[in-house]
């Protein structure tokens, strides 16, 4: 790599909407380092797909691409339509916890199902943020938020290990204390012929870290960094050790025909047979 | 590559019809989720697309399957998805997005009888309403209504032109009855079916959501670096939130591109409405029961003519007020608890008496017999 990284390269010359310490910014630059190390010259080869949520707001309008933000949850169905029609492009998602695990939550599980071959970003911040701070899916247990006024009474979603048994092409979790590892799973994601997954524990300090107990979004980071159990050694632990911890590392990597490989196989012997008609 | 079915005469089911249209206007993309009555138009696109080649989805709801339609219009393709009420419901949230973002696409809604899961495999016409104000907020909707087999062609074609055209979600608006019947149809040469192909931008344009009338739309990989929300944007797509006249100006503009071309948009055949006692006004399977009243009222000295709406939304005001002026009572026959019939009452405007017939039930169409004995009653009431 000759050229050095600018982040502004990538993005419309506009204010970034991101609260201080948001990890949207995190997740932003990680990805498109990702995209600069991977040698692509600007987006134009990329479409992104947003929901609705913060971290919806990471390519729409920011990054200098096509990016279609769609109603909250659908990112994925919109970002299949794409895929179907356009298979050379590269199609990435944004999204939060809530949209993504959440309301759009059967979408995920059938992209991994079919091996969709799109990457999704999910941006977890265990909080419905940009609503003010309500429970999410992914809340930790005993969370207050501002429906959970007594702490969260529901076991949250383990959603990368859920997207690994749909049959996802590549999964993995890291956090944004760990800034290269993320890059690092984004780079393999982008790489990924398939369904490709990254989830990144990201901190809130507005919506999730004021009302749990964390004074400012350096707390969150140590919170994390002390938290996070790589994949190997959580193998070793019981569930109760484990409660409350985030399991990083790379979970799947695999290869599995994609859905747009099976498509077209399908599709040249159709076109095939209804010639010989 | 194959294209439309050959031209020549057909016995075809009216769901048939609506995928053979939809090839010959152009339609790419299919996704749908399975549901009675329309589940004929996914099992015969899903042999059909791939022919010409298309692609057809099953999605794992009737959300994600529109998402998938939205989705192939922004990379160019034409799209559609097929569904009833109970999907047709379910889409409401992003045929709202489609009008939003102006992308053009074509819902089809057999309808059954509702609400809920009704009676899943019986006719109702009751998806009037849900077709013009299913969704939130301020927007005009174009909903075409078929009554053959011929039509479930012929309109179909027709939905994605106007779609193509005014940058919009348009909804054929079918239901059991006409889907599920057969009937002689006969496909034209490809050569004489007019189909319409939405407006691309020049090189250089960059305001992809005007600020009058129908912008051109680029598609997603083109480099035109397009974006799209569903937030009220300004004319280059990106989100303006905040300010009052540019939400005004995105939302009187989606409602004027219909509203100022509605005199195009209309299309009804009318029958003897320039004279008549009695006027009829019907559409869909309703309107089959029509003609032949009409003809055993004249046999007992009745003057009866009829307005039959082959696009219901955008409603056609001044044919149903032109009616009025000609005749002395209007009937309006609907397979609901009456939706129309408040369209027509506002149109008429008091002129003259309006009266509803209306049947629920699913297994029984209204009969020309029943149609007659309302018309002799009102003949003789007014």
């Amino acid at each position: 790599m000759t050229e050095t990284f600018t982040i502004r390269r990538y993005l419309r010359d506009m204010t970034l909407p991101f609260c201080a310490g948001c990890g949207c910014v995190t997740v932003m630059s990680c990805f498109l380092r990702a995209v600069h190390e991977l040698g692509y010259q600007g987006l134009r080869r990329f479409v992104f797909c947003s929901g609705i949520g913060c971290s919806a707001w990471i390519p729409s309008p920011y990054f200098e691409a096509d990016s279609i933000h769609t109603a909250h949850g659908r990112s994925i169905p919109v970002a299949a339509g794409v895929k179907l029609m356009r298979p050379d492009l590269n199609v990435v998602v944004f999204g939060g916890d809530g949209d993504i695990a959440g309301i759009g939550l059967s979408h995920l599980v059938h992209a991994a199902r079919r091996n969709l071959d799109i990457m999704v970003v999910m941006v977890n911040n265990m909080i419905y943020g940009m609503t003010g701070g309500q429970v999410a899916p992914t809340t930790p247990l005993g969370t207050k938020t501002t429906t959970t006024p007594y702490g969260s009474f529901e076991h949250p979603l383990d959603t990368t290990r859920l997207v690994v048994a749909a049959g996802a092409s590549y999964a993995a979790r890291w956090t944004t204390a760990h800034g290269e590892q993320l890059k690092e799973a984004m780079k393999k994601a982008l790489k990924t012929r398939g369904f490709a997954f990254v989830e990144a524990a990201s901190p809130c300090p507005t919506a999730f870290g004021r009302r749990a107990g964390f004074k400012d979004a350096a707390e969150m980071l140590t919170w994390f960094r002390e938290n996070s159990v790589p994949l190997e050694e959580a193998d070793k632990m019981t569930e109760r050790e484990l409660a409350k911890k985030i399991v990083v590392g790379e979970y799947v990597s695999r290869e599995i025909p994609t859905l747009t490989d099976n498509l077209y196989k399908m599709l040249r012997e159709a076109e095939k047979s209804a010639k010989k008609d | 590559m194959t294209k439309g079915a050959n031209p020549r005469t057909y016995f075809w089911q009216g769901n048939e019809a609506c995928v053979e249209g939809a090839i010959a206007a152009g339609c790419r993309l299919f996704a749908g989720y399975p549901i009675t009555p329309a589940s004929e138009i996914a099992e015969h696109l899903a042999s059909r697309l791939p022919q010409v080649g298309g692609v057809a989805i099953q999605m794992e709801d009737e959300m994600a399957s529109l998402g998938a339609v939205v989705g192939a219009s922004w990379t160019g393709a034409k799209a559609m998805t097929a569904t009833s009420g109970p999907g047709f419901s379910l889409m409401q949230e992003l045929l709202g997005y489609a009008f939003m973002t102006e992308t053009p696409c074509v819902v089809v809604d057999v309808q059954r009888a509702g609400p809920s899961t009704g009676q899943a495999t019986k006719c109702g016409q009751g998806d009037v309403m849900q077709a013009r104000w299913g969704t939130h907020g301020d927007y005009a909707s174009i909903a075409l209504s078929p009554n053959s087999v011929q039509e479930m062609f012929d309109l179909t074609v027709r939905a994605f032109n106007l779609a193509e055209t005014y940058r919009t979600p348009t909804v054929l608006l079918a239901d059991e009855i006409v889907a599920h019947m057969r009937e002689r149809i006969v496909v034209p040469p490809q050569h004489q079916i007019e189909v319409l192909n939405r407006r691309k931008p020049k090189p250089t344009e960059k305001e992809f959501f005007a600020l009058e009338g129908v912008a051109p739309m680029p598609s997603v990989g083109e480099g035109f670096n397009v974006a799209v929300t569903g937030s009220t944007h300004n004319e280059y797509g990106h989100r303006f939130t905040a300010d009052p006249a540019v939400h005004r100006r995105l939302v009187e503009r989606l409602v004027g591109k219909i509203r100022n071309n509605a005199r195009k948009l209309m299309d009804c055949e009318c029958f003897n409405t320039e004279d008549c006692e009695v006027g009829i006004v019907s559409y869909g399977c309703t309107s089959r029961a029509v003609f032949e009243a009409v003809e055993m009222a004249k046999a007992r000295g009745i003057k009866a003519g009829f307005v039959r709406l082959k696009t219901i939304w955008p409603f056609p005001d001044n044919i149903i007020q032109n009616l009025a002026e000609n005749t002395k009572v209007v009937i309006v026959p609907e397979m609901n608890l009456r939706e129309v019939f408040y369209e027509v009452e506002r149109a008429v405007h008091g002129a003259v008496p309006v009266v509803s017939v209306n049947k629920v039930g699913g297994s029984e169409m209204i009969t020309p017999e029943e149609l007659v004995v309302e018309m002799e009653r009102s003949v003789k009431k007014s």
